[in-house]
């Protein structure tokens, strides 16, 4: 038997058809499912009168258009129509979901984990591209399509291809001030967007094994800002000690653990492309383009122009080559998203805002990523940390990552957001998104620019 | 879905790399609950100024020498970004039949299939011819024998076997795949390990 990686054993034992290098028909154990990606998808099954053949298998939230600040006044009549044939269609096939203002509510990747659905081992797929943040555990997790949505709604399997397998080792410790959020940022100003097309990308090394369960959901989640639409690692202690005693938790929990354990990647498993990045030379980065690979490290001056999408991205954010981060004129702060609202992500902006509040000219929101975060944030204090600093303290959801919702960043303004992607128009038509850690945006919301959280730390 | 066997037409170039479901389909039109009518709203942010559909005079599909082009001829990564499926609505809806680009995001290129828009991958070299051709030249995708045909030249390309019999004879995946229901339920009783399943 070839030494294999965790991607392949997990692969291989969900293959029900297929040959190898081919088309495989995998079997799906758990379909996250919101209301953006999945009302054609039923309309499909309604089409043909098809069933849906798992719903105990199938999970709902309501994330993309939830109001942030009157979560049951949905005043957008497209929304709210959205969000009622979500309902409609969720009870009608018998699917249990976190609806909106509901307890459990939050950001599907959050709530999945939470609820302790996200297992070692298992294959989880969601009509949403920041899935692979349930990789964190050692599970293949990706993002799928509307059709592909109906078809594991109908079938509980897909049709997939096995991707080829990358590792990225993190070596080294980081300063004090560099967070796993730099790690990812850090790796893909390095290799590009597109470097992991076509990859499944398991990270392991030191600096991954150092990280808590919520520090390395951030890196797994921007994995398709790499360009892969999978990226895992293996579990360990500390995955166990997260999934146990959640409510969907394994109830033979030992056998579970045994089972996990075997799945790691063998010592000396094969890989197709191997990456290493030494997190100590790393630095708190920011973007300053349109696209996650526009990045510098906060002391470093922007690149020169090397072709026209540098030129459309320097033009679109009113930025020039030489400036640095400190110069971007900051209007508002986003500290919310699937990639960085959990509770660790919130109490580490908190220990900037302490006693200190936001600048004048900079507008703050901070969304929790769930509902459950928002619980636990409320319980230690923290939403006193921020509202006093000036910040405003949401209701769960997706809010200004991607502004389908109320909540969006104003034209020709500069937001430091801990967000994932700063494309063109995603946080509002014409905002101008710099992607950062917790950390870095909480201190920026105060100084009224970006600053180096290294020399606050 | 609808079959794909050959389609002779004309191209219209956009040079830029790493196009972004954001930009080819925007947030605000994320909120159907059906499939149609998305090509209105292709690439709104760059087709538009303003908000009432006034269009940009700058952006190439609104040259009327591009109108009818069914071929769109891009850079590398196309369609990264976000899972939505609703960019390959949008594309196909607006008219475009084939995607030729550099490379493509892995969630984009299974959407485009599902919907039999043909995701095409061609070198840059082989770009830069299509990037220069005249709005009326037309050019020949070929599925069964897998090549596009310029002005006498044929470029091969690559699709997987299993795609390229779905796309010419426009199966429908899950019909497919429930002729498989005796394997699906064999597995779910023997593969599946019993602490996953309730008591």
């Amino acid at each position: 038997m070839p030494k294999q990686s965790i991607f392949d054993k997990i692969w291989d034992r969900h293959v029900i058809a297929g040959e190898m290098g081919g088309d495989q028909l995998l079997y799906i154990d758990l379909h996250v499912i919101h209301e953006v990606t999945s009302p054609q998808a039923f309309f499909g099954l309604r089409q043909a009168g098809r069933k849906v053949r798992r719903p105990e298998l199938t999970f709902g939230t309501v994330d993309h258009n939830s109001p942030t600040v009157d979560i049951f006044n949905i005043r957008d009549a497209i929304s709210k129509k959205q969000i009622e044939t979500f309902t409609k269609n969720v009870a009608d096939f018998g699917i249990e979901a976190a609806l909106n203002g509901s307890e459990g509510q939050g950001i599907c990747h959050m709530v999945a984990p939470e609820t302790g659905r996200t297992q070692p081992g298992k294959t989880i797929v969601c009509g949403d591209s920041h899935t692979a943040t349930n990789g964190a555990f050692g599970a293949i997790a990706f993002g799928i399509g509307t059709s592909e949505v109906e078809h594991v709604l109908a079938t509980q399997t897909l049709w997939q291809k096995k991707p080829k397998v990358m590792k990225v080792e993190f070596q080294g410790i980081p300063q004090k001030g560099v967070y796993s959020k730099d790690f990812i940022l850090g790796l893909i100003a390095k290799y590009g967007v597109d470097a992991g097309v076509g990859y499944a990308v398991e990270y392991t090394g030191e600096a991954i094994s150092a990280l808590s369960m919520e520090e390395r959901m951030t890196i797994c989640n921007m994995s398709i800002e790499f360009g892969a639409k999978i990226g895992l690692m293996n579990p360990d202690e500390k995955t166990y000690a997260y999934v146990s005693g959640r409510p969907h938790a394994p109830v033979d929990f030992d056998v579970a653990v045994q089972d996990w354990e075997s799945l790691k990647s063998d010592e000396d498993a094969v890989y197709d492309k191997v990456l290493a990045l030494n997190v100590s030379e790393l630095s708190p980065m920011v973007t300053w383009g349109t696209n996650p690979a526009m990045g510098v490290s906060v002391d470093m001056a922007f690149p020169e122009i090397k072709d026209v999408n540098d030129e459309r991205a320097y033009q679109y954010m009113s930025l020039s080559p030489g400036q640095s981060a400190a110069d971007i004129p900051l209007g508002y702060v986003f500290i919310g998203s699937c990639t960085n609202a959990r509770l660790n992500d919130l109490e580490e902006a908190a220990k900037f805002l302490e006693g200190k509040k936001v600048a004048a000219h900079i507008t703050g929101i901070v969304v929790p990523g769930s509902r459950g975060v928002k619980r636990a944030a409320e319980a230690k204090g923290i939403d006193r940390i921020f509202k006093e600093a000036g910040f405003e303290w949401r209701e769960p959801g997706c809010s200004a990552c991607l502004g389908m919702n109320p909540d969006q960043v104003p034209a020709n303004t500069h937001c430091a957001s801990t967000s994932n992607r700063n494309f063109e128009g995603r946080q509002g038509n014409l905002a101008r998104t710099h992607l950062c850690s917790p950390a870095m945006a909480a201190a920026a919301a105060v100084h009224g620019k970006f600053v180096d959280v290294r020399e606050l730390a | 879905m609808e079959k794909f066997t050959k389609y002779v037409g004309t191209t219209v170039p956009l040079v830029n790399a790493n196009i972004d479901t954001d930009q080819i389909i925007p947030k605000q039109f994320l909120k159907a609950i059906d499939k149609s009518g998305f090509g209105k709203n292709l690439f709104y942010e760059w087709r538009y100024v303003g908000n009432d559909y006034e269009p940009n005079p700058g952006f190439i599909l609104n040259n009327p020498v591009y109108k009818d082009a069914g071929i769109l001829v891009t850079g590398e990564n196309f369609g990264c970004g976000s899972s939505r499926e609703h960019a390959a609505w949008a594309l196909q809806d607006y008219g475009f039949k084939v995607i030729i680009a550099g490379s493509y995001s892995d969630i984009f290129y299974n959407n485009a299939l599902k919907n039999g828009l043909l995701p095409i991958v061609q070198p840059q070299q082989v770009r830069n011819i299509l990037f220069n051709l005249s709005p009326d030249e037309k050019i020949t995708v070929d599925l069964p024998s897998q090549t596009i045909e310029v002005a006498g030249a044929a470029f091969p390309f690559e699709i997987n076997a299993s795609f390229k019999h779905k796309l010419l004879n426009g199966l429908d995946d899950i019909g497919i795949t429930l002729a498989f229901e005796e394997q699906i339920a064999k597995f779910e009783q023997h593969t599946i390990p019993k602490y996953l399943k309730k008591a």
